[in-house]
């Protein structure tokens, strides 16, 4: 019982700290920057646009860098690395497969070649909608590949998935090896590996819109997915409606995915590494799995990203560049580590 | 009351799996579901545990039929163990067990893992004398201890009907017996898919022997379990014996080899029985040595003659 109420305080304790650490690295993040905004003008500034007293001491430059420019891009990092992870965890247990990530089912190739076709035809404005409707074709083309007679599973899943990136995959190249010159070429790579650079409040409003909308229900239906740790029938015989379950939970997913990389372009490794990093220490029951997995994948992505901008200022990388360098590492020393013992 | 099977059938794109199965199993009965691989043990558990539907006739718990039970109002009475189950994550035993709550939680937010649920979880290990396993991790767990703490799970969904699929499979002499031991002590009405004739014929009341998906008898281990009845199903010969301590049914097969062979008694030593690399020639020596802890001896290579069909045939 004892040990129980401990587990529970010092879960609470994690959720707590690492909300706090979210904090205090999005006010950190908008003040790092190649102009120098000290973090009470940051506090100013954004307290005055919620209606505080004190926007006039600001000076008007930093308050336009504050709140046109860092706020949004860090806002819409923290909902995109939130919206991965969160992603990347509910794949992981719906394909009951530890290499399932937010792009498993083809979204971030269909995605790729929607917004390429966009950026090729010069209408690049139009790019997150071409993105998000790449995102759901390619979606569709998978589930309608893997089902059979009906049914959907992991397995097939995860093969259509395949061949359909593999498809988006050759759409893309073929694209920008056609058509591609200069400029454009230089945006497509910026957008494949993910970048946050053009953030602006509609992206925050589009990401953290999806994240509070589609990430809530996934949270709220969270616990029917340990159902499925023993696999399919396990799930079924506990009363789980599998297969309404699973179509569900991969439309929700498809969802959240589209609207994440139809903001920032696809960002890889948050949505595979985060999942496994937090499971460590939360456990494998998804309702203190999911929770934590949304805090820690936005303090992840907002760091990244601050690092991406500012390390070596003034060019910048795109944060995919930086995911992958800090990710590969950290996914190293999970499959080194004791609880890799599941993934024989 | 207990488990009624009603012209129970059951079809894969018009293939019959299971034809016009009857049966009646009172509760608080074991009942062993024989058959050789394909006869459709695994497919009627399925019907029974609500997973599939019969293409026609009914399963009936309780005097409820079946199908007029939600998914979860069957979880919460009938709970099925699978063959060679596996988390994809390794979960802590407590863990496991508590999955067997899922069916008792209310449908959107759960109420999670609240003292109730790990109350029962506690008792269901604590049954199958498990509590010491608590916080042990699945895969560093014995196959035996596993099932064992798979029927925990079970318990824990408070069911009046259990459901085993070859139960038994990959386990040691001792765990099989001991588990097996365990389900009949639950007092629970079980039905279990069997391989192990013997098995059957020692732990259940009550024995179906399905084939090619039809029930091709029902009863009492010693009705059912006859020589004809097993030549003609299983297509191997075998006699029938008392066991010497409880009087059940024990069925000793006979080699496919038309020619009987004179038996071969085994001499203590292996030089003349097979080809083996052991690391002592004398078992028993091997026995007491590693009682004490000791390392068992020098590795010895024997040379083999004659490999004995008869070994293999009656094990």
């Amino acid at each position: 019982m004892t040990g129980r109420a401990a587990a529970r305080g010092r879960y609470l304790g994690l959720v707590a700290v690492s909300a706090l650490a979210l904090l205090f690295v999005c006010a950190a993040a908008v003040a790092i920057g190649p102009a120098d905004v000290g973090l009470p003008a940051v506090i100013a500034s954004v307290g005055g646009h919620l209606g505080l007293p004190g926007l006039a001491d600001v000076p008007p430059l930093a308050d336009s860098i504050v709140w046109q420019l860092r706020l949004p891009r860090v806002l819409t990092a923290a909902a995109v690395g939130a919206g991965l992870a969160l992603s990347g965890a509910v794949m992981q247990s719906v394909t009951r497969n530890p290499l399932a990530d937010p792009y498993l089912l083809g979204l971030s190739s269909g995605a790729s070649l929607g917004a390429v076709c966009v950026v090729i035809l010069g209408v690049a404005f139009a790019l997150p909608a071409a993105a998000f409707l790449g995102a759901l074709t390619a979606l569709v083309a998978t589930l309608s590949i893997a089902r059979v007679g009906g049914t959907i599973t992991p397995g097939r899943a995860v093969l259509s998935g395949l061949a359909i990136a593999q498809l988006g995959a050759a759409g893309t190249s073929f694209v920008i090896f056609w058509s591609a010159k200069g400029d454009s070429y230089r945006e497509i790579l910026n957008w494949l590996l993910g970048s946050l650079a053009g953030s602006s409040w509609t992206s925050v409003l589009i990401s953290g819109g999806a994240l509070v909308v589609v990430g809530t229900g996934i949270v709220l239906a969270a616990t029917r997915l340990d159902a499925f740790a023993f696999g399919d029938t396990a799930a079924a015989s506990l009363g789980i409606n599998v297969n309404a379950t699973r179509w569900v939970l991969l439309g929700a997913v498809a969802l959240l995915t589209g609207a994440m990389v139809a903001v920032s372009g696809a960002i890889g490794f948050v949505g595979l590494i985060l999942p496994h990093l937090v499971r460590g220490l939360s456990g494998p029951g998804h309702r203190r799995l999911l929770p934590l997995t949304v805090v820690f994948g936005a303090l992840f992505l907002v760091v990244a990203d601050t690092l991406a901008r500012t390390v070596f200022d003034p060019r910048e990388l795109p944060v995919g560049i930086i995911t992958a360098l800090i990710g590969v590492p950290v996914f190293i020393a999970l499959i080194k580590s004791r609880r890799a013992a599941a993934w024989a | 009351m207990g488990v009624t099977l009603d012209r129970v059938s059951f079809r894969i794109n018009g293939t019959a799996i299971l034809d016009d199965v009857s049966a009646q199993l009172p509760t608080g009965s074991v009942t062993g579901l024989l058959g050789p691989n394909g006869a459709g043990k695994s497919t009627l558990l399925r019907l029974i545990a609500g997973l599939d539907t019969p293409a026609s006739g009914q399963v009936e718990l309780d005097g409820a039929a079946l199908h007029s039970l939600t998914r979860r109002e069957t979880a919460r009475r009938v709970a099925l163990l699978e063959q060679n189950a596996a988390p994809s994550v390794d979960l802590a035993v407590r863990e496991v067990v508590l999955l067997g709550r899922i069916p008792h939680r209310s449908s959107l937010l759960g109420g999670f893992g609240g003292e109730e649920d790990h109350r029962v979880a506690e008792e269901s290990l604590a049954m199958v004398g498990g509590s010491a396993l608590a916080a042990r991790l699945w895969h560093s767990l014995s196959g035996g201890e596993q099932q064992r703490v798979q029927i925990a799970r079970a318990l824990a969904q408070r069911p009046s009907l259990l459901l085993l699929d070859e139960p038994t499979n990959h386990l040691d002499v001792s765990a099989q017996l001991g588990l097996l031991g365990q389900v009949r002590e639950l007092g629970l009405t079980a039905i279990m898919a069997l391989h192990d004739l013997n098995l059957a014929a020692a732990y259940c009341d009550r024995i179906l022997l399905l084939h090619r998906g039809r029930l091709v008898a029902a009863g009492s281990p010693a009705e059912v379990l006859v020589p004809e009845t097993i030549a003609e199903v299983y297509g191997v010969a075998c006699d029938i014996v008392a066991h010497p301590r409880g009087g059940h049914p024990v069925i000793v097969f006979s080699p496919a080899a038309e020619e009987p062979r004179p038996p071969v008694e085994f001499d203590g030593d292996f030089r003349s029985s097979g080809p083996v690399e052991a690391k002592n020639r004398n078992p028993k020596q091997n026995l007491r040595r590693i009682r004490r802890g000791r390392p068992v001896g020098r590795t010895v290579r024997a040379e083999l003659e004659d490999p004995d069909p008869t070994k293999e045939a009656s094990a």
